[in-house]
């Protein structure tokens, strides 16, 4: 009993070390040179090594925003590829800085994991494609309709509410994988295809023709995806939060990676404080006052990073929708530099 | 002549003999193939449904794989249904871009030429062995489980005394975690798992005992169940300093569990060398490990190599569990890429899995033909 209770005690002791460990993530960062960033590498468009090792994606560019804002160089990043189910404990054991690994925000993952997430870098949610010889464009229109969906998933209990609620008949049509959904709907087994929004897109690119699919405009679920931190270090919460919004921020002031330069030279108040031509914002989050500026420099501004990645500059071709800034019908509202 | 004449004629053939129809034919193609394939009405069907399966079956495989097949491209365009292409083949392009990271996974760029070597160095080695007349194979085991665990180790690990960058694990993928996890688990499994065999009929009832609750508790529970267990709970028991690496846990989980099935073949094995020989190697004065050595389990093993191989065999296909705990190996890295949204075309995951289906195929169908040929050598002594 008491070899137990000498244990558990040595345990909380260890554990408590880590707690102080974590309190000091940039400065870890800073002395080794290096973020270390959790990934995911097996999603196009949002994080994938190319063929040559070459990590690509999203959230992979959030993370070089990250260590541009740093370091003033994006290429001083590795990544972990984390799989769904190990990628909290390697955040948690303070095996990655930052998980940008396209992970919904929830409540009992905010407050019972150990984590903070910092900001909604995309908006997904489950949306439907459809033929478009059934000239449907929008899911209202779907009453009667064969809807081809991956079993045993909230997706398969989202669409019952969605069309219980609309009192809309519905006839589901359940596959184990979302390949066997994907071939049965191409093969016209089902007049539509739903899952997270995102995922239809690249589905899209599977299918016979993707041009004859069109992706409907109404989203049933909320999956806000974002970066997430470990709890109790709330400086880099701040970095990786603000890194986000600067990024916005630069997108509804035309800032881009073009024409940042000229932009310093910019009479817009708003623009000389996110640039850091005046105020002393960076230092604020213990980085040097041109730390945006780095980022729109190597990363580019939001827009221009969500379509090199997944949208019209991508094969994904997903469109903004809620991505949108809030000024364009959107959800994504940067937050003010000042 | 008229004497001959007298002589009642008792028969004369008067018009030719009917032509009797020729012999079956029991030699050439057409003898074999009544020999073989059609000798019963029950057989003639078979024969007839498994030529109509093939005639079904084997055209379009050779359609899509070879003749409506893309062989090279720079992305997804080549690989869709266009007019002059109207039923897209199999997308061998996508595989080539990617080939390279099939292989080496995440390994970086700079340092793939450490796999090679690797590679190199581990083929030398099983050649060496494996080639029963080879010359001084005392070295070559020698440099099999000694000197190539080693090299390999500082190889893909790294050694930054030497030059040589550390790589950590998690950067690994592909072929190589395969071939490591599958060697690992083949090479771990025999010693072990003979040495469990033994302490299951060993006469120490501590041996015995732990022989037998580690043979049966790791039995007992899939391999998916025992790799869970290495990477979730073995971190529970050391220290945080000491925390083995993640694809050095799944290597223990894998080794564990061959071993545990080896022991039960190996035990068969010994059951069925006669109590004589037994009696005879102690009647010489050998000791026990000379005995077992000299005497039992080289008949043991010779009768059970087809089983030992059957578990090689399933052991490398079983190392694709491996990425339930986020190891990246071949099979796994197939499927990251077909998410790539450059090559996603109807035909990229199928093609993905045609090429796994090959590795997988040549593999196991080497290790079995290898197997094979070493049986036909030991049964010599059988042979009348």
């Amino acid at each position: 009993m008491k070899r137990i209770a000498t244990a558990l005690s040595l345990a909380l002791l260890l554990a408590f070390s880590a707690q102080v460990a974590r309190a000091q993530t940039l400065q870890t960062v800073k002395q080794r040179g290096q973020l270390i960033c959790g990934a995911n590498g097996t999603l196009g468009g949002f994080g994938l090594p190319d063929p040559q090792g070459n990590w690509t994606g999203f959230d992979v560019d959030f993370c070089r925003a990250i260590a541009a804002a740093i370091f003033n160089d994006p290429s001083k990043v590795k990544f972990v590829p984390l799989t769904a189910g190990n990628r909290f404990t390697a955040l948690q054991s303070g095996e990655v800085d930052v998980l940008s690994r396209n992970t919904t925000w929830t409540m009992s993952r905010d407050t019972t994991l150990g984590l903070d997430f910092a900001a909604v870098t995309f908006y997904d949610g489950q949306g439907f494609m459809v033929h478009k010889s059934l000239k449907v464009s929008s899911a209202l229109e779907l009453n009667g309709a064969s809807v081809c969906v991956q079993q045993g998933t909230t997706t398969e209990l989202n669409l019952a509410d969605y069309f219980r609620s609309h009192q809309m008949a519905l006839k589901t049509v359940t596959f184990a994988t979302a390949d066997e959904a994907t071939k049965a709907y191409d093969s016209g087994r089902c007049d539509s295809y739903t899952t997270d929004s995102s995922q239809l897109y690249s589905e899209r690119l599977r299918l016979t023709n993707p041009d004859d699919n069109i992706v409907l405009p109404e989203i049933i679920s909320k999956e806000p995806l974002g970066p997430a931190v470990r709890q109790g270090d709330d400086s880099w919460e701040d970095l990786v939060r603000w890194t986000h919004h600067a990024m916005l921020d630069a997108e509804e002031l035309g800032v881009t990676k073009s024409n940042v330069d000229e932009q310093l030279k910019s009479a817009n108040p708003e623009t000389r404080r996110l640039l850091g031509v005046e105020g002393q914002f960076g230092q604020s989050i213990g980085l040097t006052n041109d730390w945006a500026y780095r980022i729109v420099k190597y990363i580019g501004n939001y827009g221009e990073s969500f379509d090199r990645n997944v949208g019209q500059g991508s094969p994904l071709k997903i469109v903004r929708g809620l991505n949108a800034l809030w000024t364009k019908g959107g959800l994504q509202y940067g937050l003010p530099v000042r | 002549m008229a004497a001959m004449a007298d002589t009642p004629v008792l028969y004369v053939r008067t018009a030719p003999a009917e032509q009797l129809p020729p012999p079956i034919a029991s030699t050439g193609f057409i003898g074999w193939l009544r020999a073989n394939m059609f000798s019963s009405a029950g057989n003639t069907i078979l024969t007839l449904a498994f030529a109509a399966l093939i005639f079904w079956a084997v055209p379009p495989l050779v359609r899509f794989l070879f003749i409506d097949a893309v062989w090279s491209g720079p992305n997804r365009e080549v690989c869709l249904a266009s007019p002059a292409h109207p039923e897209p083949g199999a997308c061998w392009a996508f595989v080539r871009v990617w080939l390279s990271y099939f292989i080496y996974g995440f390994y970086p760029i700079a340092e793939r030429w450490r796999v090679d070597v690797f590679f190199a160095a581990l083929a030398l080695g099983i050649g060496w062995l494996g080639w029963l007349s080879a010359p001084r194979r005392d070295l070559g085991a020698l440099y099999f489980f000694v000197i190539l665990p080693v090299l390999s180790f500082i190889l893909l690990y790294g050694f930054p005394a030497l030059g040589l960058a550390a790589v950590p694990t998690n950067l690994w993928g592909g072929v190589l975690v395969t071939i490591v996890v599958a060697t690992v688990g083949i090479v771990a499994s025999l010693p072990i798992g003979i040495l469990l065999a033994l302490g299951r009929r060993s006469e120490l009832p501590a041996v015995r005992w732990f022989a037998i609750g580690f043979i049966e508790f790791v039995r007992g529970v899939p391999l998916i169940t025992v790799l869970f267990m290495a990477s979730v709970m073995l971190p529970l028991f050391v220290p945080q300093q000491l925390e083995p690496d993640k694809l050095l846990r799944a290597l223990i989980g894998v080794a564990m569990f061959a071993s545990a099935y080896m022991a039960e073949v190996v035990r068969g094995g010994l059951a069925a060398v006669p109590r004589g020989q037994y009696e005879a190697a102690r009647a010489l004065a050998l000791t026990y490990w000379r005995m077992m050595g000299l005497v039992v389990l080289p008949q043991a093993l010779r009768v059970t190599l087809p089983n030992i191989v059957n578990i090689f065999i399933a052991l490398f296909k079983d190392t694709t569990l491996v990425f339930v705990v986020g190891i990246f190996d071949f099979l796994r890295a197939i499927e990251a890429a077909r998410g790539d949204p450059r090559w996603a075309t109807p035909v990229t995951a199928t093609t993905g899995y045609a090429f796994a289906a090959l590795f997988y195929f040549i593999f196991c169908y080497g290790m079995a033909r290898y197997a094979r040929s070493v049986e036909v050598r030991l049964s010599r002594s059988d042979r009348r």
